[in-house]
Order: C-alpha cells, then structure tokens, then sequence
C-alpha cells in the first residue's frame, strides 16, 4: 500500500510542481493523471501495484466531494437569488451535451463505416 | 465534572469532530443509497451535504471551523484524480476500437457543455464568479473543483454545481437517448460520461456493462479536455 500511495502522491507532486512551474492552466493532479497511464502504458506491471489502492480511492470517491459541497452553506443567499437561473442553466446544457455527444458519435460512426453495437 | 462549554470549545477547536462528522453524515448518506436501490435521485453526497448544513446551521458553526476537520478528507480528491487514469489505461483498447467516433463524440459533447451553460448564464445576467464555477460544471467533481480555482470561480459553488449535473444527467439520459433512438451502447454511455460524470457513469453501469465503461472512459477524457479548453472558452464571455 505505502509504495502505491507514493507513486500517487508523487504523480500528484510532479504534476502540480509542473503546471505551477511551466504556467499551464492544467490542474496539477489532471497532469499526474496522464502521468499515471504514461507510465502504465510504458511499464504494465506497475497497474497491478497500484490497483488495490487506486481501487480503494475511487470505491470512495464520492466521499471526498462532500467537504466541498457542504460550501453551500457559505453561499445560500447566492443560491437563493439566481436559483431559477442555475437550474435551468444547468439542466439545458445537461440534456444537450448528452443529445449532441451520442449523435455526432451515431453519425461519425456511420460516416466512417462502423456498425451499431 | 467539566463544564458542557469547556468541552465543546476543545471540540471546536480541534479537527476532530467535524472529521467524523463528515465520515457519519456520508455513513449514513451511502446506507440510504443502497436502501432507496441506489436511485440518482437518493445521491449520498446530497444526503450528506444536508445532514452536514443542517448540523452546522444547528450549531451555529462557520464553514472555516467545519472546513478546519474537513480538509483532511477535501484533499483526498487530489490523490483521486490521479487515481482516475487507472480505468482510462484499462480502457485504452476499447477506445481504439473506435476512436473517431469517440473523439468527435468528446469534442462535441464537451464543447456544448461548456458553451450551452455558459450561454444561458451569460443571458441571464450571472456574475463572472458564477460562470467560472458553472464552466466545468460536467467535469467529475476533483478535477472540476481544480479547474474552477484555476478559472477564479468558487470551488464550493462547484461541488454543488458538479453533483447536481450529475444527479439530473442520470435522470434524463435514458429518455433524452430513447427519444433520440440511439441505441448503440458505445454512444449511450459515452455521451451520458461525457456530460454527467462519475454519477452518470454509475447509472449507465446500472443499465449496460459496455455502457458503463464507455461512460468511464467519456468521464476521464471530458476532464482532461475540459481543463483545456474551458480556460479557453470561458474567455469568450468575460
């Protein structure tokens, strides 16, 4: 476990030491992100180290966006005074992007010869 | 015997209490999850997110004194975002299968995510701050949160922002894509990943094996290329 979380965390480290250094508006871990299958794709032993931690991390998830979420709090009147506004923001955009998204992917495919499965 | 005062002033003051706060209110958020048959709508981020506001409203605690305990679990979603790579690498045949179809479906999808929310905030009237928290609003929540920061909306408005994106993605899909008639799995799931993130990708698993991880695969790709482009996009309205 100890040496997964270090290469993890060190993924993390090099990506957010990266984007600070070359000014990119990359979030640090996106980049240890691409790192991690970088690496994978390079060394395919190193995915079997890491899979039980990585395993534990993403079955729990959800768990570490609730600190964030509980920010709510700080901003209720915000919420209250342009709620309609949010919704309807939020859910337009949300049915579109799934609309336009899985038909260009029908049309694509057909275009490029592909088969629906 | 201790006074009731001197022992609730050490609370506040230590991490403690709203560290274990946080780890019980989503206890109990997960168990009504699976109890409700693990229904979008019975989120055990929101279920947790209401236990953890109402228990501060009740205690009159400030979100710094809450956030004090809770940060230790906030900068998990770090370590999280790196760990997401994994099913992308194990993804990564699957996706050259059919990688055109997929790219124009990311672009695509990706794109009018960030335009159409931005849009409809803009004619509204938003505020900046608004619109850089609504941008990556269908990013999965740890890179989405990262992305905000980096765009100078509010990570907090975020979080709220990503669950519920999530939360109304899963809902809609399946009849938005019924009524579309797609019924290629690839399209289905990959569309609904790319849009609505970890929670859609859990739906579409509760509906199709393929489905679900073609919406993995459209969740990580959507995070890489929304904090690309939404830096870039977001520019545009301000």
């Amino acid at each position: 476990m100890i040496p997964a979380l270090c290469i993890i965390l060190s993924f993390q480290l090099i990506g957010e030491v990266a984007a600070r250094g070359l000014g990119l508006s990359l979030p640090g871990p996106v980049l240890g992100l691409l790192l991690l299958v970088l690496s994978c794709s390079l060394r395919p032993p190193l995915a079997d180290l890491l899979r039980p931690v990585v395993g534990t991390l993403l079955g729990n998830l959800s768990l570490f966006f609730v600190p964030a979420g509980v920010g709510v709090v700080a901003h209720l009147s915000q919420f209250r005074q342009d709620g309609i506004a949010i919704a309807i923001a939020v859910m337009v955009s949300t049915v579109l992007a799934i609309a336009v998204g899985a038909l260009v992917f029908r049309a694509v495919l057909k275009w490029t010869g592909g088969s629906e499965q | 015997m201790t006074d009731a005062a001197l022992i609730w002033s050490y609370l506040t003051q230590e991490p403690l209490l709203w560290l274990t706060a946080t780890l019980v209110a989503y206890w109990l958020g997960d168990t009504f999850f699976r109890r409700m048959d693990r229904q979008s709508w019975a989120n055990p981020v929101l279920t947790a997110v209401i236990v953890l506001a109402l228990l501060l409203g009740v205690t009159g605690t400030s979100y710094q004194t809450y956030f004090e305990g809770a940060k230790f679990v906030h900068f998990m979603l770090g370590p999280a975002t790196v760990a997401l790579g994994m099913p992308l690498y194990d993804n990564l045949k699957r996706l050259r299968c059919s990688a055109l179809p997929l790219v124009a479906a990311l672009l695509a999808g990706s794109l009018t995510a960030i335009l159409s929310v931005l849009l409809i905030a803009r004619t509204f009237g938003l505020s900046d701050i608004m619109l850089a928290s609504l941008a990556p609003k269908s990013t999965t929540a740890p890179v989405a949160i990262g992305i905000a920061e980096g765009l100078g909306g509010d990570p907090t408005i975020t979080a709220v922002l990503v669950l519920l994106t999530g939360i109304f993605g899963a809902i809609v899909a399946t009849p938005v894509l019924n009524a579309l008639k797609i019924r290629d799995w690839r399209a289905r799931g990959f569309s609904l990943g790319v849009a609505a993130h970890g929670i859609g990708t859990a739906r579409a698993f509760q509906v199709n094996e393929t489905a679900g991880a073609f919406a993995g695969i459209g969740m990580g790709l959507n995070a890489v290329l929304t904090a690309i482009i939404a830096p870039l996009v977001l520019r545009l309205f301000l």
